[in-house]
């Protein structure tokens, strides 16, 4: 089996793989990491989305031999030194949350959708950026309110 | 203490472990020596099994075994249950067809469960349940409710030899027909009320645990109820007695219904981990959840309503063909019949009601309970005809509710429900406000301006919640008690465990219930814990659905409350050297009535336990309670959503520009927690009306079983919502609690069509509303514009 | 999935002779269409090659009157380009169109071109704009390219490396989405170049992308959206499934049409 290394939330990492394993599913079973989600079968739902390189992607939809040397990062390593990411508070102060379980790639997305777009971001924009995430239980309403108030705390 | 206690608008308490991604659902639980589950599948609609191999599946690199209904049978695993008895209008008992949690003998949907290889690694097992051969014998599908029901159709269960698990009726038809004959007006629809898939965003999930020293099972699950799972598990499906069979519900993501159920997967990976003697996992793709976990609604109705001369309400007729699916599942039964016609008052006075339903088998999923079961479908009707009938007779809708609101309380309905409090008009002339209603012509003016159609809908529901008092609901055929439980453990130094039969699984308990606690006992939220999902832990519990949890449950925990403070002033008296009858409670503190002794919250704890101050005799030592409680009645929240929409004739899309929703749900403990589930109640409910719909074709595939075709609804296709609240309390729980979980799914696909009919002129559109239905609709309307 | 043997090359030459030798081989690019097919077990190559490694197939230049855009060019670096932006905005526009974020931060144009999917939105760009597709062999004219659903000329083992479009004088895309998928129903990219007008049609036909020639006939006499107003496109050839029929279909493509003429630039 091919040997992929990668780093992971800062720490290298190395294994095994069958060519077969997803990211997501190297990151659940060999890393143990099960804050990322699988939540659909065809790449729409966004539950699994973590960063590659700086950029959001579906991890369930990326081989993980095909990282190799890759920087990942995961809602796991999204708190720096203790300290919530903006995001992460964001979400928790405006409700944007319910069951939890599309969260960590919203949030994960979120974070992608300030990069790109800036600090101000108007609700459209928003709710057009959040094509690839879905969740049941909010109506969006406060998880756009939650992006929002991220993104300014982001840019300072 | 205000800032965290009863009507806070606290930051939930379990987000920290969500948004670290250190959320423990079941699909992240793996226990040592674990095997796979995977699930061979009807790839049929409807189909006699000849023969089953499964030789070439069992030489697959890393399979256990293969299992059939043939293993259940010879182990005397019994079939899945439907725990509510309705019958026929005739007295005869429903037609209630066997449920095999694997086949016997022939498959009745596509996604009915067949076999299950238990492998090393799924992918192993997904590799072997390919070479499983079955041999089917296919047999004509019954997709459609009318064809289903006419003489000659295939029979789907031999206990029904026409498809019809039972003609249900309630009401007085006669004091309705008579009604009918006065009329001076009569609105007369046809209404479908679409097939859903629940979708919460995590499948399900099941790992099945057996242990031989001791003999006993466990079973994590994603369920909404662990302790219903094992009553059912234990006492009818016979997989071990409850002492010997622990349900851990861990963090689930969400539920909606779909989770309620007692379903053929979670049984087979429980019983299957000690025939392999290692434990058994299973996690639904999406795909089987489409195909597998219990749809919702499906109705097809006929409903008139009679109105006189004077605009009011006289009678109401519904007839509706309920599509139950393939099987019963747990609650099916219930949700056309009890949890639907009883609802058929609205907010309104109408003397006469007389509501018939056909459940009706065909071969397509099981269909049951989903976010407001029976309420949405109830409210659909009743909502849609109030807007016709105003249109009709030339009324503004909004007066025309008024006109025929229910004013005073207690309310009698002619179907069984009666109504304890309420204040309609408030809501609605709230509503009314902000929305702006006064000012829409000029805002349709401007859309018309652009090209665009825009229109407003109102929705004035109703629900039923907190479904009991549990002698009632057995009366109506509930083979369960819908009380609940609850136990306050405080421990010496006076922090609070509070055990609880809820679930929460997305609605924030850990902080409402802990709001509660605090409130009461004058402690911070942070040194209380709740404690659900493991039937080890809580002793029983009757789980979370129909919007039960604050109103139920809570009232359990707050009954149980009310014991610890009676013990605690006892041993307060005991310290204090008082009369238990002259201590005082408040704030978190103990006093002595007319002085300055006092004694706090946590010290009491610690003097219950160390028990220094009172002998063993006259007081047990320790601070422990718990209660059961059981509701007096049903609780009725009510309220308003109106929708205003534009309608782009060209293309046929609905654009929601506002949405409205003022609601009453009695006391409110998080109004932070209690808006987020009025917002996720509207956006499924949007969903219904504007997006999504299971369809099956004419073989019985499941077409939309996956999300590039079952459209749910994006952050782009909801609005931001405005959301209102009016206030009258619920006098049949301590809390005044009515429950909220449901309103938005159930007020708002009404308020959807009604804006959109509003828009278009006429009322030819059906759910969902997609683009295409809207041009086709809209083209309609030019038509009819033109004739003009 | 099925299992299957992964390469890796670092170079379009290795990719070829990789394929060349292996049996039953499939290029991955940005994975975005091959991946989900092969978890649904609806593809199962024996080799899976890898391109993402070879590192001259991403990139935006402008060279004369085209614009030549790397096989392995991300989705969102077609969108940002800055470059592209000037030369072919509607082009750039169409890219940020495609899936989602994270879809466009993993999908390829040469992918996308390679798969052909009927619902896709390059081939419509691709065959408006009259782009060529280069591969490792040789040149193919966007017309010749396009050969049926999921289908194109294509050869066993040949790798489109770069695509270059001619800078039109004016073009724009819009596309209606299907609800669920967010594949497009109807997308229809307009182009004009001197007097030539080209208008393509993606996610309606039965056969996949195709030119409306009605439409074009209707832009070349004036190219303004009004010169739409009552061009009724056929239904026949069209797709029906349970989000659109294809009445409904040839509705949206006169509809599309004209926006994207008024978006035109």
């Amino acid at each position: 089996m091919p040997v992929v290394s990668m780093t992971v939330n800062g720490k290298a990492v190395s294994a095994d793989v069958d060519p077969r394993t997803l990211l997501v599913h190297y990151l659940r079973e060999n890393l143990r990491l099960t804050g990322t989600h699988v939540g659909c079968d065809t790449s729409q739902c966004g539950a699994c989305v973590v960063m590659v390189n700086g950029a959001s992607i579906k991890s369930c939809t990326a081989l993980a031999v095909g990282l190799q040397g890759a920087d990942v990062t995961t809602i796991e390593g999204l708190a720096k030194d203790g300290k919530l990411h903006p995001m992460q508070e964001a979400f928790r102060e405006n409700h944007g949350l319910q069951c939890g379980f599309c969260t960590p790639g919203m949030i994960m997305s979120a974070v992608d959708i300030v990069n790109r777009n800036g600090s101000k971001i108007d609700e459209k924009t928003i709710r057009e950026e959040l094509e690839g995430n879905i969740c049941r239980c909010t109506g969006y309403h406060n998880i756009v309110k939650a992006i929002a108030a991220g993104a300014e705390a982001m840019g300072g | 203490m205000t800032g965290t206690g009863i009507g806070a608008p606290v930051r939930r308490k379990e987000d920290f472990r969500f948004i670290t991604g250190k959320g423990h659902y079941t699909d992240d639980i793996n226990r040592p020596g674990q095997t796979h589950a995977v699930f061979v599948r009807s790839p049929h609609a409807h189909a006699a099994i000849r023969s089953i191999d499964a030789s070439a599946a069992l030489t697959s690199p890393g399979v256990l075994a293969v299992f059939t209904g043939d293993d259940l049978t010879a182990d005397k695993v019994g079939g899945l249950i439907c725990g509510w008895m309705i019958h026929s209008k005739d007295g005869t008992p429903m037609k209630a067809g066997g449920h095999p949690a694997l086949a016997q003998g022939k498959v009745r949907y596509v996604g009915d469960h067949v076999a299950v290889v238990i492998a090393e690694t799924h992918a192993q097992g997904r590799e072997a349940a390919e070479k499983v051969k079955v041999d089917y014998e296919v047999l004509k599908p019954v997709v459609d409710m009318a064809e289903a029901i006419k003489p000659g159709a295939p029979v789907i269960h031999d206990v029904a030899s026409d498809n019809t698990v039972y003609n249900w009726h309630l009401g007085d038809k006669a004091a309705a027909d008579a009604a009918f004959a006065k009329a001076a007006h009569v609105t007369k629809l046809d209404i479908v009320n679409n097939r859903l898939v629940p979708n919460a965003m995590e499948p399900r999930a099941a790992v099945g645990d057996y242990d031989s020293g001791s003999d006993a099972f466990t079973l994590y699950t994603t369920s909404q109820n662990p302790h219903v799972a094992r009553l059912v598990l234990s006492a009818f499906i016979g997989i071990a007695p409850e002492h010997k069979l622990r349900v851990i519900a861990p963090d689930v993501g969400g539920g909606f219904g779909s989770k309620i159920f007692i379903y053929a997967e979670e049984t087979v990976c429980v019983w299957a981990a000690k025939k392999v003697g290692r434990p058994v996992k299973w996690t639904a793709d999406r795909t089987e959840a489409f195909l597998a976990d219990a749809h919702g609604r499906d109705h097809v109705t006929h409903a008139e309503l009679a109105i006189d001369e004077k605009g009011k309400i006289t009678g109401l007729r519904v007839h509706t063909k309920a599509n139950l699916g393939a099987y019963l599942s747990t609650f099916a039964s219930s949700v056309p019949t009890y949890l639907y016609a009883p609802l058929l008052s609205g907010q309104y006075d109408i003397p006469a009601i007389y509501a018939e339903v056909d459940g009706i088998y065909t071969t397509t999923a099981p269909v049951d309970a989903y976010r407001g079961a029976g309420r949405p479908e109830a409210t659909f009707v009743v909502e849609r005809l109030i807007e016709v009938a105003a249109r009709e007779t030339g009324v503004d809708p909004a007066q025309f509710r008024k006109k025929n609101f229910v004013r005073t309380f207690p309310h009698q309905t002619p179907v069984i429900m009666c109504y304890d409090a309420g204040d309609y008009d408030a809501s609605l002339t709230k509503a009314l406000e902000m929305a702006d209603y006064k000012n829409v012509g000029k805002r349709k003016r401007e859309s018309a301006k652009k090209g665009l159609l825009r229109g407003v809908g109102i929705s004035a529901y109703i629900e039923a919640c907190g479904i009991a008092p549990s002698a009632a609901v057995g009366s109506l055929g509930a083979g369960v008690g819908l009380w609940e439980s609850a136990e306050v453990r405080v421990n010496p130094v006076g922090t609070v465990e509070i055990l609880t039969g809820s679930h929460s699984h997305g609605q924030g308990h850990e902080t409402t219930f802990a709001q509660l606690v605090s409130s009461r006992l004058g402690i911070s939220i942070d040194n209380v814990s709740i404690v659900h999902g493991d039937t080890d832990k809580v002793q029983m519990g009757m789980g979370t659905y129909g919007s039960r949890s604050g109103a139920v449950g809570m009232s359990a925990i707050s009954k149980a409350l009310d014991k610890i403070e009676t013990k605690a002033k006892k041993v307060a008296a005991y310290v204090l050297e008082a009369s238990d009858k002259d201590i005082e409670f408040k704030d978190g503190k103990f006093s002595v009535k007319g002085t300055d002794k006092s004694i706090d919250f946590a010290s009491v704890a610690l003097q219950a336990y160390i028990a220094h101050k009172f002998s063993g005799q006259e007081l047990e030592p320790g601070l422990k309670e718990s209660a059961f409680w059981d509701p007096t009645n049903f609780t009725f929240p009510a309220g308003v959503h109106i929708c205003e929409l534009e309608i782009d004739p060209q293309t046929g899309v609905t654009r929601i520009d506002r949405w409205t929703a003022v609601d009453d749900f009695g006391e409110i403990i998080n109004p932070m927690i209690v808006e987020g589930q009025v917002h996720g109640g509207i956006g499924q409910g949007i969903g219904q009306a504007l997006h999504e719909s299971a369809v099956y074709n004419e073989s019985g595939q499941l077409v939309t079983a996956s999300y590039m075709d079952y459209c749910m609804p994006r952050a782009d296709d909801v609005p931001s919502y405005n959301v209102g609240m009016t206030q009258t309390r619920c006098p049949s729980n301590p809390l005044g609690i009515k429950g909220c979980g449901e309103a938005g799914a159930i007020a708002a696909p009404p308020a959807v069509i009604n804006a959109i009919t509003d828009a278009l002129g006429h009322e030819d559109i059906a759910m969902p509303a997609t683009p295409r239905a809207v041009w086709r609709a809209a083209q309609k309307s030019i038509g009819l514009k033109a004739a003009e | 999935m099925y299992p299957f043997t992964y390469h890796q090359p670092d170079s379009v030459r290795q990719a070829a002779s990789v394929a060349g030798k292996a049996e039953d081989a499939k290029f991955l690019a940005g994975g975005m269409t091959l991946l989900p097919t092969m978890k649904q077990r609806l593809a199962s190559p024996a080799n899976l090659i890898d391109l993402s490694k070879i590192g001259d197939l991403a990139g935006i230049e402008v060279k004369g009157r085209s614009v030549v855009i790397g096989a392995m060019t991300r989705h969102f670096d077609v969108a940002n380009s800055k470059e592209l932006q000037a030369a072919i905005p509607a082009l750039a526009d169409l890219a940020g169109m495609i899936g989602d974020p994270a879809v466009r931060n993993r999908g390829t144009i040469g992918g996308s071109l390679a798969n052909n999917d009927p619902a896709a939105d390059y081939p419509a760009a691709a065959l408006a704009l009259g782009a060529t597709i280069i591969t490792n062999k040789r040149k193919i004219e966007a017309e010749d390219y396009f050969t049926g659903l999921f289908e194109t000329a294509l050869e066993e083992g040949e790798i489109i490396t770069k695509v270059s479009f001619p800078i039109p004088a004016k073009a724009g895309y819009e596309k209606f989405r299907n609800p669920a998928s967010r594949y497009a129903i109807v997308g229809v990219f307009v182009a004009k170049r001197g007097s030539d007008v080209r208008v393509a049609v993606t996610g309606a036909g039965a056969s996949g992308v195709f030119r409306a020639t009605k439409i074009e006939a209707a832009l070349t006499a004036k190219f303004s959206s009004k010169s739409l107003e009552g061009v009724k496109m056929p239904a026949e050839g069209l797709n029906t499934d349970i989000h659109a029929d294809a009445e409904y279909r040839a509705h949206l493509i006169t509809v599309m049409a004209k926006r994207a003429t008024d978006k035109a630039k």
